[in-house]
């Protein structure tokens, strides 16, 4: 009778959840394999390389270490955020979903002056296999923190008028949007070491 | 949600930017079919390269002019049309057709929604797949024309290609992505949106077929995914991670940082295109299922086992990948794994071959267009299935790698198989999305037509092959053992034309069935599963009223029952319940 979709707002008796979470969860496998397959292609070509650089006498680690904990900052306020709208406030969500939005500019704004650093000593993708896999996996996650900025700008501005027409459905797209921000985040706690550190 | 009050959609929004899933699913076949009859087209205009090499084909010259001077075809516009005919049919034709048109009408009807999950997903996906695919015939027209490296895009030499391989990477970026959607949208819905009773043991074969298919899309696709990453930065950034160092093209040394190696190209690909195989089988297999069912009146053989073997297919399908490369010196250790793994993956297709071979033994069997090709399909696909083993088995594929007995054999698989099946869905569930039945006439007359055009085409290829004629050879007759056996080209070609003309016979059927068919009553095969329990054509929502399931999917011919099938949601008519 009802062309209305069920489990929208209401988790499935069984499964426990809203569809949006499944979905997320089910886009973030996507997300394992792409990754997963970059890392992959990554340790090939590290293991099958005559010489590989010392990757933290070129690249800057103190300034990737702020990153991360920018990056980690955030995962937190985004969770505060969601926890504010199920605390049914909508100022602390603003207040939270804010400074998760600062924090992923700072990140970016970071990764700008590295990259301008490298390209400033005539180093680019086309160097060597080292700085191809840094500015592809770095670049591609980068990617991910702009797409997870518009989504969450996008949220903030909508805020108001979906907290007063659909409270419930609008925090189960903030809590999607955060498991999204947190396997950003966690990309990057797997890159930095990768790329970085090791 | 909210749509309910609104006045009734026009024309664009109901047809064209529609969020409804048969809506969607209906464009989805319908971009499909114009993609697979185009892929054919590319591949009839080179049968005729094959058949009659170097000779000037009539009026071709005046329409390619770029390609064909003269109507004499260029060996780039040759390997143009290869890359391009692959690459359309299988990530075009075969995945929008079984996935997104058959899945997209199917699914929600038969697990008793009244739409996808996620309808606007759902629309976003179809309009990413339609880019991706504008981008791809966009390629033909640049100068260079479209990628020349096979639909495999090998490294070197698809780094090194002309600006359409640049398009053939962004063009399928943007069908992963839409596949990738797509994939999400049908598993959320067949977890979390059936009807009230519908276990997942009691959901039609087609369904899990499809949640198979998904999970393999979901999975396999985002490797390829990195690797175009990869390839695209290759081309445009001139990294090197797929060119190896000391590359010399055309006597001079390529200015590249080198180090990068040629051969993980080939996992990352491969990791995807062989699972993907079983993507264009599965919802292949799952359609013939419902129809050999329904037209031979007894229920499914073996239903369990089905559904495992076909769970177990998927799993093996991302362990075999690697039997594509017994060629290329990774060493007989990795050789021998995926050999045997390749045997083992045998073993599931050939339980679901017989499953669906023994439910016809003892029914009472409805020989309709549909069942026609359907029945087809399981020979076709047997002979696809045996013709690999060889391919599978190191020794004999040091022999057969590259040849035409590769081509025949996968097409027995994909042409007669999986596109068999595909027209068999499309004359079933016609009826209930058009309210009319397609000509029947007209559809035996496209039935055995086909069937022997596209064994005249495909079975001489496994001789040919035997032969030792390469595959992607511009000209059949340059070596001494191609040009003994010429005549099996001009005979594949034939057919390869006669098959087109058959098809336009289905076309005109497709069209002018909508207008002058047969009208039908909402279940006209009388067949048990939910989505023949709607209007038709079933309105936005599906459903007049929220079914709730109370047997499993295929209960025909059941004793003592007024009628010989058991609708899924249907009280059974006797007094006593059936344990």
């Amino acid at each position: 009778m009802s062309a209305e979709i069920k489990y929208i707002e209401t988790p499935h008796p069984v499964t426990g959840v809203v569809n949006s979470k499944i979905g997320m969860w089910l886009f973030l496998a996507t997300e394992v394999m792409l990754f997963g397959g970059l890392f992959s292609a990554y340790i090939i070509l590290r293991v099958g390389a005559a010489s590989w650089p010392k990757a933290d006498e070129i690249l800057n680690v103190p300034l990737a270490t702020v990153n991360t904990m920018v990056l980690i900052g955030s995962s937190v306020t985004m969770v505060m955020a969601w926890a504010s709208l199920m605390l049914k406030s909508l100022n602390k969500f603003r207040l939270y979903m804010g400074i998760t939005l600062l924090c992923s500019v700072i990140f970016l704004v970071i990764k700008y002056v590295e990259y301008s650093e490298k390209f400033h000593h005539g180093w680019g993708p086309a160097t060597n296999n080292f700085f191809a896999t840094y500015f592809t996996l770095t670049g591609l996650h980068g990617l991910h923190i702009i797409g997870g900025l518009v989504v969450n700008t996008y949220f903030l501005i909508v805020a108001g008028r979906e907290w007063k027409n659909r409270p419930v459905m609008f925090t189960n797209r903030i809590e999607a949007a955060g498991l999204y921000w947190h396997f950003v985040d966690l990309v990057w706690i797997f890159l930095f070491p990768a790329l970085y550190l090791i | 949600m909210s749509e309910a009050h609104h006045p009734e959609p026009g024309f664009i929004q109901k047809y064209i930017f529609s969020v409804d899933h048969k809506v969607i699913g209906i464009q989805y076949g319908i971009t499909s079919l114009v993609f697979l009859f185009l892929g054919f087209c590319l591949m009839m205009l080179m049968r005729w390269q094959l058949a009659f090499p170097g000779e000037a084909m009539p009026l071709a010259g005046k329409i390619f002019t770029n390609g064909m001077p003269g109507g004499v075809m260029l060996p780039e516009f040759y390997n143009s049309l290869g890359a391009m005919h692959g690459t359309i049919m299988i990530f075009l034709g075969v995945v929008p057709l079984g996935v997104g048109a058959f899945g997209n009408y199917l699914v929600p009807l038969m697990v008793g929604a009244p739409d996808m999950a996620f309808p606007k997903l759902n629309a976003a996906s179809y309009w990413v797949y339609f880019v991706g695919g504008m981008i791809m015939l966009a390629s033909f027209f640049i100068p260079g024309g479209a990628a020349n490296s096979g639909w495999t895009s090998y490294p070197p030499l698809s780094v090194i290609a002309t600006a359409g391989q640049t398009y053939w990477l962004v063009g399928m970026v943007f069908l992963i992505t839409s596949s990738l959607l797509g994939s999400v949208n049908i598993l959320v819905t067949i977890i979390q949106l059936r009807a009230p009773g519908l276990s997942f043991f009691k959901l039609p074969f087609f369904v899990w077929a499809q949640f198979v298919t998904s999970f393999l899309l979901l999975l396999a696709f985002p490797p390829l995914e990195a690797a175009g990453i990869l390839q695209l930065m290759d081309r445009v950034a001139g990294t090197s991670f797929f060119m190896p160092s000391g590359l010399v093209v055309s006597n001079t040394p390529m200015e590249i940082a080198g180090g990068g190696n040629a051969i993980l190209w080939q996992h990352l690909f491969w990791f995807l295109a062989h699972p993907e195989v079983y993507v264009l089988i599965l919802p292949a297999i799952g359609i013939i299922t419902e129809i050999i069912v329904a037209n031979t009146r007894k229920p499914l053989y073996g239903y369990k086992t089905l559904i495992y073997s076909v769970i177990f297919l998927g799993l093996m399908s991302f362990l075999v990948w690697a039997h594509h490369m017994f060629m290329t010196g990774m060493g007989t250790t990795m050789s021998n794994f995926f050999q045997v793994t390749t045997m083992i993956i045998s073993i599931p297709s050939v339980v679901i071959l017989t499953v669906l071979i023994i439910t016809l033994w003892g029914g009472s069997i409805r020989f309709n267009v549909p069942m026609l090709f359907a029945l087809t399909f399981l020979p076709m696909f047997a002979i696809g299935g045996l013709t690999g083993l060889p391919l599978g088995l190191t020794a004999s594929d040091i022999y057969f790698h590259d040849t035409y007995y590769v081509i025949g054999h996968f097409h027995y698989v994909v042409a007669p198989g999986s596109l068999f099946a595909l027209f068999a869905g499309i004359y079933y569930w016609y009826p209930k999305a058009a309210g009319r039945k397609m000509s029947s006439f007209w559809g035996k007359v496209h039935f055995y037509g086909s069937v022997v055009s596209i064994n005249l085409i495909f079975f001489p290829m496994l001789f040919q092959g035997l032969a030792g004629l390469n595959r992607r050879l511009y000209d059949p007759t340059f070596y001494a053992n191609g040009a003994a056996i010429q005549d099996l080209n001009v005979l594949i070609s034939i057919a390869a034309w006669s098959l087109g003309a058959f098809q336009l016979i289905f076309i005109a059927n497709f069209f002018l069935s909508m207008k002058f068919g047969k009208k039908v009553n909402d279940n006209p095969w009388e067949a048990t599963t939910l989505e023949w329990q709607t209007p038709t054509p079933p309105p936005h929502g599906n459903f007049l009223q929220d079914p709730v399931v109370c047997r499993g999917p295929y209960e025909y011919s059941v004793p003592g029952e007024a009628k010989d099938y058991l609708p899924q949601n249907e009280e059974s008519t006797r007094s006593e319940q059936v344990a």
